[in-house]
């Protein structure tokens, strides 16, 4: 490797390079990837994911954690459908959905930063009692919609791309915002990197990660919303699994477990790491099997370099 | 005859050219002093020697051999041994088992608990260091811990050892014990790299001295027999600095801050003291003696079982930091890497993390003036960086601290400025500049209150002071009647002799 080579691929934006040059790769040698159609069908494949790690990576930069986003997205979906099913009313049916997922960060928040029971305890404990509930509410079967305006939510089209996109481009800018010029999203990164010296500086690092854990539920109730509009349905079993695919695509994207790191043009170019290399071993027929290990490697991938990375910054 | 020999060495960091072609030697059985301005490449000197940093360049020769090592695990096995500025010790282990961690004493992987803490007790009794063993690592202040990573260096049989900045926490009496070990140490043929910012003890305590300047050799004095305090002070900053204090005459106002029976866990008893506008008021005391715990419960930092603030004659709730900061009053803590640097965070987010909130519309920064902010204070302060955005766990030690009182002197509408060891590592012409900022704020009204270990520091700059012993105020002291024997009898809880640390 030469050294100027070497440089770029370590440097700030390695991780950005890394995402050009395989698109370009996998455009020129995979048939049928870089068609409209496949376009819009990996987008649509990762919005779940990403409207999530948007999120996910404010939890992880403030050194927390949370498990029980694939279990809210199942709820939230179940909320939404049987409340508009209930009352006729689209709009209820999101505002109630919205309302049960930030209800459940917030007990999330409270529980992680009042009573200082570690996160991943915490998470771990609401991922199975709201898995179990949206199992309850709907005796474990999917429940069907009935108004079928709720389909649109996920098929209408906006200058030719299908809404779930356009929400999930408008929650990176959002939260790219919020992330980089707010007290919020600043606060978030500083108790990351410091809890205590941040609580010393006048910090509220309380009500900050209360507040990270309420967005994160209602964020996950916006991606239930889609998927089960997607899915003509409330599905019980949605979303298993999501919070790892969701926070290995943060910790691609460069967004720190130790905290005090994170950006969200990394969490978007993780996402999509994540989705291409999916997309791929679907249009070259490799079994899904086989997804499962490469998907592993090119999580081990990523840390290594973001390992090599800080440590040639000299970072110890 | 050299032992240790340090031959063209140079290390760049990205941006910041730490050491450029640096050569000096030292003889063995010698306390060499190494000594220059923050940032002049001190630290970074003995991290090459530690195996922790490569040099770009250059060549690390002991005892005539060339060493070319990878790790500081090599350093060590070549008998190096190096003390850094930020201790590096376990908080959930005992005192025992960091000093013996990874050489425990085992029986079939079983360690021998009672054997090793019988051991360790009897060396560091024999060392003069009064720890406790069995103590857990996260117990003991910063003092103790700095002689526990002190008996590391003594129990591995070193040849060489570096000691960064040892006394910035350490009160008086636990600097003359270092001091004896030292002493011990050089009797015994070790060699010793000292890096201090304080003066008087690198004249009492070392053989030679090296000064660096922005990375380079400025001076080398193999003797310091005909060497003056004037003239080194001259080769680091480049100037001469007449008085380090400056203190000057100021006229006092009413009371700002009453702290009427302030109670919590760590206090004795109840404490009671204000302090006035335009006043520097000093607390001393032995490390332990209470001072920061009651600085923290007045800013909120920890529980109060007790006790009322006022601030301009209006009683405050000030239950966290928070409120207290939103009341005028901030405290600028002495644990910079534990309680002050966010890391991984850049200089500037550093600095603004408590002020931007006045520079804030509905929760949304303001990138331009958070950036003015900043450079005015890495301008004020003389913070030696590349950049604003550098990531402060870069920049060297005293750099850090200057960073950390930018945080606090860009707050607006502070009445109460409580620094608790605000010149911690930092180097002689820095300090009377920040001192010289103290006399500013409290000329514009402000009531300051300066904790320190250091005797020199509080009779030089503050109008009075109070001691503080075991837990509880045990003198008052005007400027006028500032003697060091009276401070030091007050201090000590067991009214012996005070002229044994005087001296
Ligand atoms: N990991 C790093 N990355 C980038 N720059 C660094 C790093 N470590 C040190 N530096 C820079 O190298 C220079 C020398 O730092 P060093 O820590 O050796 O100073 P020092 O003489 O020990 O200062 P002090 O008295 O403040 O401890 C400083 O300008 C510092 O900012
Ligand atoms: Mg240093």
């Amino acid at each position: 490797m030469t050294n100027s080579f070497k440089k770029i691929l370590l440097g700030d934006q390695g991780l950005v390079v890394i995402f050009v040059l395989a698109f370009a790769l996998v455009s020129v040698f995979v048939p049928n990837f870089l068609t409209e159609r496949n376009m819009l069908g990996l987008l649509q494949s990762v919005v779940t994911v990403g409207i999530v790690a948007c999120t996910m990576m404010f939890c992880l930069a403030a050194r927390d954690f949370d498990l029980s986003v694939g279990s809210i997205v199942a709820f939230a979906g179940m909320v939404a459908v049987m409340a508009s099913n209930a009352t006729g009313s689209i709009m209820v049916g999101i505002l109630a959905a919205l309302l049960c997922g930030g209800a459940v960060g917030l007990i999330n928040g409270v529980v992680i930063a009042k009573f200082r029971i570690n996160a991943l305890i915490t998470t771990l404990a609401t991922m199975q009692i709201v898995r179990g509930l949206a199992l309850i509410a709907s005796d474990g079967r999917a429940v069907g919609i009935n108004d079928p305006n709720f389909y649109q939510l996920a098929l209408s089209k906006l200058f030719g791309i299908p809404s779930p996109i356009w929400v999930l481009a408008i929650l990176f800018v959002v939260f790219g915002f919020v992330l980089n010029r707010t007290v919020f999203g600043k606060n978030t990164l500083a108790i990351g990197g410091n809890p205590e010296a941040s609580r010393l500086a006048g910090v509220n690092v309380d009500w900050t990660r209360i507040w990270i854990f309420t967005l994160q539920g209602m964020v996950c109730a916006i991606a239930g919303i889609l998927l089960a509009s997607r899915i003509t349905s409330g599905q019980p079993n949605a979303a298993i699994g999501l919070e790892l695919s969701v926070i290995s695509a943060c910790v691609l994207g460069g967004v720190s477990l130790a905290g005090g790191r994170a950006a969200i043009a990394g969490v978007i170019v993780g996402v999509m790491i994540m989705g291409i290399a999916e997309n791929v071993m679907n249009l070259l027929n490799i079994p899904a099997f086989y997804q499962y290990i490469v998907r592993g490697v090119i999580l081990l991938l990523a840390v290594l370099l973001d390992n090599l990375r800080s440590s040639a910054l000299g970072r110890r | 005859m050299s032992f240790l020999e340090f031959s063209h060495i140079s290390k760049a960091y990205p941006g910041v050219q730490a050491l450029s072609d640096v050569s000096f030697s030292v003889a063995k059985g010698a306390i060499h002093g190494l000594m220059g301005e923050n940032g002049a490449g001190k630290s970074t000197m003995i991290r090459v020697l530690s195996g922790d940093q490569h040099a770009d360049t250059g060549d690390i020769v002991i005892d005539g051999q060339v060493q070319k090592y990878a790790s500081t695990r090599d350093a060590f096995h070549a008998g190096v041994i190096v003390i850094h500025q930020e201790l590096q010790l376990v908080p959930e282990l005992t005192v025992a088992e960091n000093l013996r961690l990874g050489r425990f004493p085992a029986n079939a992987g079983v360690i021998q608990a009672r054997q090793m803490f019988s051991e360790v007790g009897e060396k560091l009794k024999s060392a003069g260091i009064d720890i406790d063993p069995r103590r857990k690592v996260k117990t003991l202040s910063i003092g103790e811990r700095q002689m526990v990573e002190i008996a590391k260096a003594i129990m591995l049989d070193a040849r060489v050892i570096a000691l960064d900045e040892p006394t910035s926490s350490l009160s008086s009496r636990e600097s003359e014990i270092l001091f004896a070990l030292i002493e011990r140490l050089r009797a015994e043929g070790k060699v010793i790299l000292y890096i201090s910012h304080r003066l008087d003890e690198v004249f009492r305590l070392c053989d030679s001295l090296t000064v660096l300047r922005d990375g380079k050799l400025a001076a080398h004095h193999p003797s310091l027999e005909n060497v003056t305090r004037e003239q080194v002070v001259a080769e680091m900053v480049g100037r001469e600095i007449s008085n380090v204090w400056g203190w000057r005459a100021r006229t006092v106002g009413d009371v700002r801050l009453k702290a009427e029976a302030i109670a919590g866990d760590k206090l004795m008893q109840p404490a009671s003291f204000e302090a006035r506008a335009g006043e520097i008021l000093g607390f001393f005391g032995l490390i332990g003696a209470g001072r920061s715990e009651l600085m923290r419960l007045v800013y909120g930092a920890d529980l109060r079982s007790g006790g009322t603030i006022s601030v301009d004659g209006q009683a405050i709730r000030a239950v966290d930091p928070r409120q207290a900061i939103r009341a005028g009053i901030v405290l600028c803590s002495e644990d910079r890497k534990h309680d002050g640097i966010i890391q991984g965070r850049s200089l500037e987010e550093n600095i603004n993390i408590s002020s931007r909130r006045h520079n804030t519309r509905f929760g949304i920064l303001n990138p331009r003036k958070e950036a003015e902010i900043a450079e005015t204070y890495i301008k004020k302060l003389k913070v030696r960086t590349p950049s604003r955005k550098q990531d402060i766990l870069n920049l060297s030690g005293g750099n850090q601290q200057k960073v950390i009182l930018g945080r606090w002197l860009s707050e607006q509408g502070v009445r109460v400025l409580i620094v608790d060891e605000p010149t911690r590592g930092i180097d002689v012409g820095a300090k009377s500049e920040i001192y010289e900022i103290l006399y500013q704020l409290a000329e514009q009204g402000m009531a300051i209150i300066v904790v320190s270990s250091e005797l020199p520091e509080v009779m030089g700059i503050c109008d009075r002071i109070l001691v503080m012993c075991g837990g509880r105020i045990s003198a008052h002291i005007d400027r006028n009647d500032f003697s060091e024997r009276a401070i030091l009898a007050a201090a000590l809880p067991d009214k012996k002799t005070p002229d044994a640390i005087a001296s």
